[in-house]
């Protein structure tokens, strides 16, 4: 066993932080993307995926996950923490309680994604729930298969960061969500557009930000995986960028704003199975290619009847789907110090980087299906029509977002003592 | 000529858009406004505060007709804006004095008709 190694120690303590940031990030990027009356609805989604999942890892999600029991579930092991101490991981230089953060980071912010799916109609009490369960019965098994000791990772499977349990993951289970929780009522009848699109580019910056931590911090330390997957993250969404400027220019004669948004979680999503993998050239060539299918699914999802409303799939699924199959191809055993891909003359990669192509979204589809089906048979998914139409902030939280304060007539403070007299009625 | 003054809810806002064109009314101002109409005040709470909203926003439509076309705007705004609950909001009438087209100077009828229809 290594012993704790303090420069890996202290960059993992940084990463893990960066990596909580992604979610409120999340939040408000995906707040900028509905309407107005449903900002702090949607936000709030993203902060109860913080709250719930981080206890749900806690409870039993990181012992699914990460427990050795077989290569399906990881079994109980490590529920409640149980031995998970300061003692370093086999293989590992940090803490394993520190291991543990990381990593629960990640199933937070995979949970928060897919509210994307289903925002502007779902129930908030609904979405915890769903949360609660998806937290574990989805994101742990497809950690443990891609990164725990299960069957995709023990098999080859190539996934730095989260092709297979964050982006593939996150992705098929918003296309089954939106199916299964239906289409907001407004949907195809009126134009639902981005209610702030600074919101929008704010977040995506902040998530770019934060995913230096969740690629760079994907090497469990600062060795030299550490640092391509770090550079990698500069380079990829970059040339996601330059592409999706020009396939805006051929399709609207602009370049638009919300599509860069868009561009730069296409470019980080493409780069997070395979930061450590490929050289930086071929991760330019990543982001510049791979956001072809990620643009052609975002164009053609509004002509279908899918509501799949802030287009989780396409950003993640079919991203996170292109990245891990790219590292079949084009990984370099002279970068990444662990295997070739097809160009390198190890065809048998590109079998493995398809296996997990087909079984993660296969899994997370069926599984998120179900889970909403079951949820549903207990309660209402949705809130009524009504409620949606005056918007979920007044609904589900009784507040708003933008409020202006003119005609609020005080109830109570609780800094007032008993004696207070109740302010003017109105006339 | 009247002036029919429609105030809504802005949730129903599109589908009193979507009345008036079928209604082939055009010409149509729209703005958000707060109002009281006797529907139940929201209560909400920011952190120690709690308020009552006394104040519902609500989307008032200014829309300028000739005679013949004041009944299929009135019909127009009830179908767009009704839902049965108290807080759908009002439509005033009121008679219209002159007209104005600013941009060829044209008054009364030829002012509140559209161009092209």
């Amino acid at each position: 066993m290594k012993g704790i190694d303090t420069g890996d120690t202290a960059w993992m303590l940084g990463a893990t932080a960066l990596v909580l940031m992604m979610t409120p990030a999340l939040g408000l990027f995906y707040a900028g993307l509905v309407r107005g009356k449903n900002t702090l609805n949607t936000f709030m989604m993203c902060v109860a995926a913080i709250a719930i999942a981080a206890v749900t890892w806690t409870a039993i999600g990181y012992s699914f996950a990460f427990g050795d029991a077989n290569e399906i579930i990881g079994g109980f092991d490590y529920a409640f923490l149980h031995d998970v101490t300061f003692a370093p991981r086999e293989d590992s230089t940090i803490p394993h309680l520190l291991f543990f953060a990381f990593q629960g980071t990640f199933c937070i912010i995979t949970v928060a994604l897919i509210s994307g799916a289903v925002v502007e109609r779902m129930r908030f009490g609904a979405f915890m729930l769903f949360a609660a369960l998806w937290s574990v019965l989805v994101y742990s098994v497809l950690a443990h298969w891609g990164f725990g000791p299960g069957w995709l990772f023990n098999g080859g499977t190539l996934d730095f960061a989260g092709g297979v349990a964050v982006e593939m993951a996150s992705g098929f289970s918003a296309l089954a969500a939106a199916l299964v929780v239906g289409a907001r009522k407004d949907w195809g009848r009126q134009a639902l557009l981005p209610h702030n699109a600074v919101y929008v580019l704010l977040g995506a910056g902040l998530l770019w930000f934060g995913w230096f931590g969740f690629n760079g911090g994907s090497g469990f330390g600062t060795g030299q995986n550490s640092v391509l997957a770090f550079v990698n993250t500069l380079l990829c969404p970059s040339a996601a960028l330059i592409t999706w400027f020009v396939l805006d220019l051929i399709r609207g004669r602009t370049v638009t704003a919300i599509g860069a948004a868009t561009a730069i979680i296409v470019g980080c999503v493409l780069i997070t199975p395979a930061g450590g993998f490929v050289s930086p050239g071929w991760a330019l060539a990543l982001g510049a290619a791979g956001a072809l299918p990620c643009y052609a699914t975002i164009a053609f999802r509004p002509r279908t009847r899918v509501d799949e409303t802030l287009d989780v799939l396409a950003a993640h699924g079919i991203a996170g789907f292109t990245g891990i199959l790219f590292i079949g191809f084009f990984a370099q055993k002279s970068w990444n110090g662990l295997s070739d891909g097809l160009l390198y003359g190890n065809a048998s990669q590109l079998l493995d980087q398809v296996l997990a192509a087909v079984a993660a979204p296969t899994y997370a589809f069926g599984m998120t299906f179900l889970l909403l089906k079951l949820i549903g048979l207990a309660m209402p998914l949705r809130v009524p029509a009504k409620e949606e139409a005056v918007g979920m902030d007044v609904t589900q939280h009784g507040e708003e977002a933008y409020v202006t304060g003119e005609g609020a007539i005080l109830v109570s403070t609780e800094a007032r003592g008993e004696d207070s007299v109740p302010a003017a009625e109105p006339a | 000529m009247k002036l029919v003054i429609g105030i809504v809810r802005p949730e129903r806002a599109n589908d009193v858009l979507e009345a008036l064109y079928r209604a082939e009314v055009r010409g149509v101002s729209m703005s958000r406004v707060q109002g009281h109409g006797g529907e139940l005040d929201r209560v909400e709470t920011y952190r120690g505060t709690t308020v009552k909203m006394g104040l519902a926003e609500k989307v008032r439509f200014e829309i300028a007709v000739s005679e013949p076309f004041v009944a299929p705007t009135i019909e127009a705004v009830i179908e767009g804006a009704r839902t049965g609950e108290v807080g759908d909001g009002k439509i005033f009438v009121l008679p219209l004095e002159q007209a104005i087209r600013i941009r060829t100077g044209d008054t009364e009828e030829g002012a509140v008709t559209p161009v092209g229809s």
